[in-house]
């Protein structure tokens, strides 16, 4: 019995002497400004080019965290990888796929020791820029300003500016859409609803309607409590306009101006209505999918990502078909706020410190016209590169991806935009609005405070 | 007569070789422990330090801890609410444990304990899940709560009898500490009904016979003879109980997140929350040791007021 402890304790030890070596090895790789010289002399005649060629070669290991787990999206980039790994043999891709907020704490713990995967999924903003103020991203900027900026000029500027901190990129776009209501048409037109909501106002009426057709008017995943702040954050950008807006995440301004209150308050005014499910404050964002899915509520305030999660979802994993419509977040009245500045984000590459050259090759090859077409046609994203829009066969898609490619002011996602513990403040302090234990002021009086102790 | 030379040799014989072999046998027991307290001390005592340390720094776990701010994270902590909400649901826990669970898992095995038929086939399904992983019994217990009365195996039961109407379960503030509590003694009441069963094991039939012997019915018995005789093992339970109640996570965290808005939150998944959800690791970190201390008190204490014999220990 003790032998054996003792030959546990033994490999114990041995672990984390290799675990140890390991972080030793990996600290020294990010020395390479190979990548800047490598497009620097194409050039060079052939013997050049001979060493190099044999460089390449050596086996190179990426490792790549990405978060879809729908059975067709992971068979994609698996293939995708699969692709990559048979056009160079010395390179292997090994894929890690996570659930989303599994991938959240997994990302978080490898990050504080350091040790980042080469390619990870990213919502870009505040979060990003924290790992990138530590030092632990790779930069891309050479990669995309190569070739006078070939890679760079096939993005949308303002999709690749999430990715980027002080003017270098640490990853690029994979996808960018603007939050709005996906609803059930048939469920709108049983509650005698005609036109779909342009303000709030008309919103609340909706919502009111379909109470009295004994409809669930809205389902909502608020255990999770990101998609709520969606409401408040969305109530934010139609009060407050993109100034002021602006203003409070770039720590400029503040979070205690009038208007982010009245955001809170216009929350309270439609929770006063029950609007959502039995159970929402505990329920997750995949109840909230099923809730859609199932046909059980009229809509969902939520991104581009809805109907692929719905059908998840759904008992028949088909979802509600053809009577799922999208309207845009509607107008409030008197706000400073425009009708087309939209809320949303979406997702991307980014690229850990220690990311060898190929990984980055991989990448660019990842976001490819063909490549966003495909994942386009297969409704997991919406495209960032130019010309791949072609991939969207769903006008409701498109009308999305229009929404947030020409809005006037795009406010990316606060509880990613924010530093986490200011995005996370955010989060709860929504769930307390619809819980009723937090007022409007005392909400936005808690995500000032930190973000003044954040940001300082 | 013969053999009375022999005692002195014998001896002499131990006490000339003695240091030195004693000497030998202390350096194999320190040989193979050092493994063992090299690993505790890397993993268990270094970390208590670190964590005092980062304690009193304002830091995000991404480069050193630079923001000095002394016991300001301290401070802080007392007077935020949902501190006190996971102090004060730690209690619930601990109060339910003792008052409900505990007495249950005693019951359970005295039954199981008894040559009742079916007594193997129960007390496999009472310790079952003990065996689950905490993950798969939250989810089961996920499933049971949910509100949806089409979905929810328990709100589908309450639908049924007239005038019953579906709960929100975990979605209510009120309820959400109960329904948790009924999901850990659920999942761990078979843990104690094991513990008691060996504790009952080791009750000689004798001193129960004796009693029924001397005209004490099975009630007197079992509070005048089994309860005291058991008074050890009750003891271990009670501490592992308090202790568990103290640390719960995975459960709470699994099926609440702590919420909704922080009403079932334990003293972990605060620490959680500040440590890996908002990254204020400093905060985080002094929220481990105020949890560090209470438990620490709390054993000392409890050792302190629990140290009388065990009444087996003298048979």
């Amino acid at each position: 019995m003790s032998r054996k402890i003792y030959t546990i304790l033994s490999l114990l030890l041995v672990a984390a002497f290799a675990l140890s070596a390991c972080g030793a090895k990996a600290t020294q790789a990010p020395a390479q400004p190979a990548a800047t010289e490598a497009p620097a002399q194409p050039a060079a005649t052939e013997a050049p080019a001979q060493p190099a060629a044999t460089e390449a070669m050596k086996p190179v290991t990426i490792t790549w965290w990405h978060i879809s787990t729908q059975d067709d999206q992971k068979a994609f980039l698996q293939s995708k990888a699969d692709e990559y790994m048979s056009m160079h043999p010395n390179v292997t891709i090994e894929i890690t796929v996570l659930e989303n907020e599994a991938f959240k704490s997994k990302l978080a713990t490898v990050m504080q020791s350091g040790e980042p995967p080469d390619i990870f999924h990213s919502w870009g903003g505040g979060v990003l820029n924290e790992y990138a103020k530590a030092g632990l991203l790779r930069n891309v900027n050479p990669e995309l300003d190569a070739d006078g900026g070939a890679w760079r000029n096939t993005f949308g500027a303002g999709a690749l500016g999430v990715y980027a901190y002080q003017g270098t990129n640490y990853g690029v776009p994979n996808d960018m859409g603007a939050v709005g209501f996906w609803y059930n048409k048939e469920l709108f037109a049983k509650a005698g609803i005609e036109n779909t909501p342009t303000t709030w106002t008309e919103l609340l009426d909706a919502v009111k309607k379909l109470k009295a057709a004994n409809i669930t008017p809205i389902a909502i995943g608020e255990g999770d409590k990101w998609p709520g702040h969606f409401w408040w954050g969305y109530l934010s950008t139609r009060i407050c306009g993109g100034a002021v807006f602006g203003a409070a995440t770039s720590g400029t301004g503040s979070f205690t101006e009038p208007c982010f209150v009245e955001a809170g308050a216009k929350l309270q005014e439609l929770n006063a209505l029950t609007p959502f499910q039995d159970g929402f404050l505990s329920a997750v964002y995949n109840d909230e999918g099923a809730a859609m899915g199932n046909g059980k509520a009229a809509m969902e305030l939520m991104g581009q990502w809805a109907p692929v999660v719905e059908k998840d979802n759904s008992e028949d994993k088909n979802g509600i078909g053809d009577k799922l419509a999208w309207f845009p977040f509607p107008m409030v009245e008197g706000g400073a706020g425009g009708p087309a500045d939209a809320y949303g984000g979406g997702g991307g590459f980014a690229l850990g410190k220690n990311a060898p050259d190929e990984a980055v090759d991989f990448v660019k090859f990842l976001s490819s016209v063909d490549s966003q077409i495909a994942m386009a046609k297969l409704g997991m994203v919406l495209p960032v590169v130019k010309g791949a829009e072609a991939g969207l066969t769903d006008p409701f898609l498109l009308t999305v991806q229009k929404a947030a490619a020409a809005a006037p002011f795009f406010q990316l996602y606060l509880d990613q935009a924010l530093p986490p513990a200011v995005g996370s403040v955010v989060n709860d302090n929504v769930q307390g609005i619809l819980a009723g234990t937090v007022t409007p002021e005392q909400a936005a009086q808690a995500i000032n405070d930190s973000a003044v102790q954040e940001m300082k | 007569m013969q053999s009375l030379p022999a005692i002195p040799d014998v001896l002499k014989l131990k006490r000339g070789t003695g240091s030195p072999r004693r000497f030998q046998d202390n350096l194999t027991i320190v040989l193979f422990l050092l493994p063992a307290v090299l690993i505790f001390f890397v993993f268990v005592v270094y970390p208590i330090f670190q964590s005092m340390y980062y304690s009193l720094f304002n830091w995000k776990g991404l480069g050193p801890a630079v923001d000095f701010v002394g016991l300001e994270n301290f401070k802080k902590i007392l007077t935020d609410k949902p501190f006190l909400t996971a102090v004060r649901n730690g209690l619930s826990l601990i109060g339910f444990a003792l008052i409900l669970q505990l007495p249950l898992s005693l019951l359970l095995a005295v039954l199981v304990g008894r040559k009742l038929p079916g007594r193997v086939f129960f007390r496999t399904i009472f310790f079952m899940p003990y065996v689950f992983s905490e993950v798969i019994s939250a989810l089961v217990w996920l499933f049971l709560y949910n509100p949806d009365p089409e979905r929810g195996f328990l709100n589908a039961i309450l639908v049924l009898f007239p005038g019953g109407h579906a709960q929100l379960w975990l979605a209510d503030t009120k309820l959400v500490v109960p329904a948790i509590f009924i999901a850990l003694t659920w999942k761990y009441f078979g843990f104690h009904m094991l513990l008691f069963m060996t504790g009952l094991q080791n009750i000689p039939e004798e001193i129960e016979e004796a009693g029924r012997i001397d005209g004490a019915n099975s009630f007197q018995n079992f509070f005048y003879i089994t309860l005291p005789l058991l008074s050890g093992t009750i003891r271990t339970a009670v501490y592992l109980s308090i202790l568990g109640s103290i640390q719960q996570f995975i459960m709470v965290w699994i099926m609440t997140k702590g919420g909704p808005v922080n009403a079932s939150e334990t003293l972990a998944t605060y620490m959680y929350r500040f440590g890996f959800i908002r990254f204020q690791l400093g905060y985080g970190s002094a929220v481990a040791i105020y949890m560090f201390v209470i438990c620490l008190i709390f054993s000392l204490i409890y050792q302190g007021l629990t140290r009388q014999p065990d009444h087996l220990s003298g048979l």
